[in-house]
């Protein structure tokens, strides 16, 4: 049974895989990259990496890739310039591609890897795999949390200073003009005569 | 039952599609981008896959960091594709060669 | 005690600081540095008294003759310290030399009074040349008394490049003058000359002895006389030799011996006060004096003390002779400063520390009177330094006058004056050397028989024809002659006092008393004062040996030939017209090092700057390392297309290649 569902998602893992390099439409092939990572939530959910899988969907599904739809949709792309040499291209890819796979399948596959190998582990857990995961990453990768979370505070940072696009209208200071300020650019010494005491 | 080498046969399938998709995609700088996003999807199955059958909880901690990173780097990206677009007008990869030597 | 040495170093630098670095005024600026070196006149005269007098030691409650204020830094087995060493020699330094300079800093403020006035154009010497001039003066007596003081090498060094720097300050203080950068920098090269030679000494010294102070090296002078060291290949000489021939070098280029003594006339581009102080009583002693502080190393080495005799030698009469023929005021007293230099080297060849030290001392006092006698002259003719142009000045400047005859008789060695006593003693200890047979000697000894006659030629050739004879200056010049104020003349009288005195008061002490006890070491055959028959005894001695009658012989030449026929020395001029030559020439010393060393150092650089710099160096390495690094790069450029799908098709090709390397192994 289990045997089914993973093959069932790994297929349609690797077709959404193989639709989203070929497909001519851009948003065609963001949808399919979604489906590719609901499948691979699917394949974690049979890993026992149940937190994982949600943030999965949760995260790339439900925010990265509904970025890049918007930016997809956004630009105004020319999508036949963009589709040039995809036939010329798709020898050298297909065997590039076939041939790290085979070299990859080399190291992966059973000899190393198999059931005699590895054994499946004992599944009966006592914590739930959230649990789990909290305990180690509040504790043991606390600092690398902390700075994850630093990391996506500048990205969002460098993400909307790099695309602010409205006029600066807001009063900011210039450092580089003040400090090229001189005195009599800006400061008129007017010479007035006393007034005489009568 | 289902063996390690299964799951990571899958994601070296999913690695090497996308290395084809960089190849046969290498125009259109979105593609590619998610291409990159399939990429870090293989390798998180791969963690997770010794994770799970290491029975050391490490590998999705490390799932975890890579999917935050992951979600910066196409924030980032995209940012930086919608400026690009917003100046040149254009997101062919060929057009972007001010970079040459 | 140690406080009491410390005060007198640091003050003179306090007041040097003080007067140098904060804009004060004139009137301040002299006081602080006058009191600064007062200070050290009474304190060096309080440690005279109980070192010298009292026969007390003065550190450690009584127990060391030297003290070590502070380690300046140790690495490896070489400790480099800062401390004193006062005995004997090293007090009656002190006092002489803080006595000259003080004095010469009272009669700096007449002499300098004007000088703001002198020296208004724009970027001239400035408004505070005056403060900057006292603040000079003041630390040249601190530096001096860091070498007088020192207990060790290094401190020597120090003392004698800090007293070389300010020489070169003040040398060059009215730098406007294109002569004065001239001369400043001539001294500068030459004494660096001399430096070099004394550096490698002092590490010579560090080498074999493994130590730099005094009292370390004395103690294993013995052992270690009897080494021999390779030179050059194949020449091998007595370790002591060298370095007493390697220091004397250094003392050559300070106390202006020949052949570096060619600095020395020159300096007298620097105003009149320093000339006195510095170019006669007090720097150029350092090298006299640092050889006897050596005298331990150099009585080992009788090849040295013959070399130092020669040059000595060398310098006392064919220096006394270019004295003879300037028209420079000044420059009459510096060649008369060369010659005397000479002579007290002769003393330190003939192994007559003492007798050196004593005419040191007695030269302090009479040649910087008769500076400032010049500048006093000067003074009075509104800078005019032209002998020919002065004359009859006795009747203006009386003070001057009486107080200038008193230093000539004291150069000549009138008897009963200071330069007699020194001077004689001098005399008496070459011809123990000749006697004795030293190589050199009898070389040295009729030298200074003859500068005998020289010095008082042309002392009083100087004399007669500044002060008596025709009035030769201008009637504008005549008409505003008059005495100079009393800060010039109070220290005029203050040296004369001792030029005349200090010979008789010191004479049994220094030469025949134990006054330096171990300061100063003399091998027992090299001993030439031994048997003493009281003052009279030794005037009556002095009298009856030719010297004397030679200076009168001087003198009564001098009369005849500038105040009796005085149409004489011109005819002799054009008579001996080729000597004349060669005197006014100086030999030809000048000319000979600017063709050789300074035209050859100019070739030689122009060789390198046309082979090497440019060249090799800009043109080979600088250039055409940038050159190839263009070149390559133009070909490596090619690689760097700008293409996002390029690169990233290298790397996956990398990534293949290390796969397959991974499988296969």
């Amino acid at each position: 049974m289990i045997k089914l569902i993973f093959y069932l998602f790994a297929g349609i893992l690797i077709f959404a895989g193989t639709r989203v390099i070929t497909v001519k439409n851009p948003v065609h092939a963001a949808m399919f990259l979604v489906l590719s990572f609901f499948s691979s939530a699917a394949i974690w959910l049979l890993l026992e990496a149940e937190f994982l899988a949600m943030t999965l969907v949760l995260v790339y599904v439900g925010a990265v890739m509904v970025l890049f739809l918007f930016v997809v949709m956004m630009l105004d792309i020319n999508l036949t310039v963009l589709r040039e040499g995809f036939a010329r291209y798709f020898p050298v890819g297909a065997l590039v591609g076939s041939l790290i796979l085979i070299e990859m399948l080399l190291l992966v596959g059973p000899n190393y890897f198999g059931l005699d190998k590895f054994q499946v582990p004992d599944t009966a857990s006592t914590v739930p795999n959230t649990v789990a995961l909290g305990r180690v990453l509040y504790t043991e990768y606390l600092y690398a949390f902390e700075i994850a979370a630093v990391i996506l505070l500048v990205a969002m940072v460098a993400a909307i200073a790099l695309t602010m696009r409205s006029k600066r209208q807001n009063k900011y200071q210039d450092p580089a003009r003040q400090v090229e300020v001189s005195a009599h650019d800006r400061l008129k010494v007017l010479k007035m005569p006393a007034e005489k005491a009568q | 039952m289902l063996a390690l080498s299964d799951f990571l046969i899958v994601g070296a399938v999913l690695f090497c599609l996308s290395i084809a998709g960089i190849f046969l995609n290498r125009k259109n700088i979105i593609i590619l981008l998610m291409c990159i996003e399939l990429m870090l999807l293989a390798v998180n199955m791969n963690f997770i896959a010794f994770s799970h059958f290491s029975g050391d909880i490490a590998g999705q901690v490390f799932v975890f960091f890579i999917l935050t990173v992951a979600a910066a780097e196409a924030a980032i990206g995209l940012a930086i594709l919608v400026v690009l677009f917003r100046n040149k007008h254009t997101i062919n990869v060929e057009d972007i060669n001010s970079m040459k030597g | 005690m140690e406080s009491i040495a410390l005060i007198i170093v640091l003050a003179p630098l306090a007041g040097a600081i003080l007067a140098g670095l904060f804009s004060v005024s004139r009137k301040v600026a002299h006081r602080i540095t006058i009191t600064g070196v007062g200070l050290s006149f009474i304190l060096s005269l309080v440690v005279f008294k109980q070192v010298v007098l009292d026969g007390l030691l003065p550190f450690a409650d009584g127990t060391a003759k030297e003290v070590t204020l502070y380690t300046w830094l140790s690495s490896g087995n070489s400790i480099f310290e800062i401390g004193f060493l006062i005995d004997s020699l090293t007090a009656i330094m002190m006092v002489t030399v803080t006595f000259v300079s003080w004095m010469v800093h009272i009669y700096t403020i007449g002499y300098m009074a004007d000088d703001e006035h002198n020296w208004s154009g724009p970027g001239g010497a400035g408004k505070n040349s005056y403060q900057r001039f006292f603040s000079y003066i003041s630390l040249f007596t601190f530096s001096m008394l860091m070498l007088v003081m020192a207990n060790n090498f290094l401190q020597l060094f120090f003392g004698w490049e800090a007293v070389g720097l300010v020489s070169y300050l003040l040398i060059g203080f009215w730098f406007q003058r294109e002569t004065a950068v001239y001369a400043n920098l001539k001294a500068f090269l030459v004494n660096r000359v001399g430096d070099f030679g004394f550096l490698l000494g002092i590490a010579a010294v560090l080498m074999y002895f493994n130590s730099l102070n005094y009292a370390d090296v004395f103690a294993n002078a013995n052992n270690l006389a009897g080494i021999s060291i390779q030179v050059f290949p194949g020449v091998e000489w007595s370790l002591m030799t060298v370095i007493c021939i390697l220091l004397f070098i250094g003392a050559m280029g300070k106390s202006a011996q020949f052949p570096l003594h060619v600095w020395l006339p020159d300096s007298m581009e620097g105003p009149t006060p320093i000339s006195a102080l510095i170019h006669a009583a007090t720097m150029v002693t350092a090298g006299i004096f640092m050889v006897a502080r050596m005298s331990p190393l150099y009585e080992l080495s009788t090849t040295a003390l013959s070399f130092v005799l020669v040059i000595g030698a060398i310098t006392a009469l064919f220096m006394g002779f270019l004295g003879l023929v300037q028209n420079d005021i000044k420059r009459v007293v510096a060649y008369s400063t060369l010659s005397q230099l000479g002579y007290m080297t002769v003393a330190l060849g003939a192994s007559a520390y003492n007798a050196a030290i004593f005419h040191l001392m007695t030269h302090a006092f009479f040649k910087a009177l008769l500076f400032l006698g010049a500048g006093s002259v000067i003074i009075a003719m509104h800078h005019e330094q032209d002998m020919r142009k002065m004359g009859g000045l006795k009747k203006y400047l009386p003070i001057t006058y009486w107080t200038a005859l008193i230093g000539s008789l004291a150069l000549i060695g009138f008897p009963g004056f200071s330069g007699f006593f020194s001077k004689d003693a001098i005399i008496e200890a070459v011809h123990f050397a000749y006697e004795a047979d030293r190589p050199g000697a009898m070389f040295a000894y009729y030298s200074v028989v003859i500068g005998v006659f020289i010095t008082a030629l042309y002392s009083f050739r100087m004399f007669f024809l500044t002060f008596h004879g025709q009035e030769r200056m201008d009637e504008h010049t005549r008409s505003h002659l008059h005495e100079p104020p009393k800060v010039v003349t109070l220290p005029l009288i203050l040296l004369a006092i001792p030029s005349v005195l200090v010979g008789v008061i010191a004479l049994q002490a220094l030469l025949y008393g134990n006054f330096f006890g171990d300061a100063i070491y003399i091998a027992k055959e090299h001993q030439v004062f031994t048997d003493y028959h009281g003052i009279l005894g030794f005037v009556l001695h002095g009298l009856m040996q030719p010297p004397v009658y030679l200076a009168a012989a001087g003198v009564f030449t001098a009369y005849m030939l500038y105040m009796k026929w005085t149409d004489i020395p011109a005819r002799i001029q054009h008579r001996f017209s080729m000597l004349h030559r060669i005197l006014m020439d100086k030999y030809g010393f000048d000319r000979f090092n600017d063709w050789f060393f300074a035209g050859g150092a100019r070739q030689t650089g122009n060789l390198f700057s046309s082979i090497g710099d440019k060249t090799i160096i800009d043109g080979f390495f600088v250039n055409g390392s940038a050159h190839l690094v263009n070149r390559i790069s133009g070909i490596l450029r090619q690689l760097q297309t700008g293409l996002l799908y390029q690169y990233a098709f290298a790397m996956i090709i990398g990534l293949l290649l290390l796969l397959g390397w991974f499988v296969h192994f």
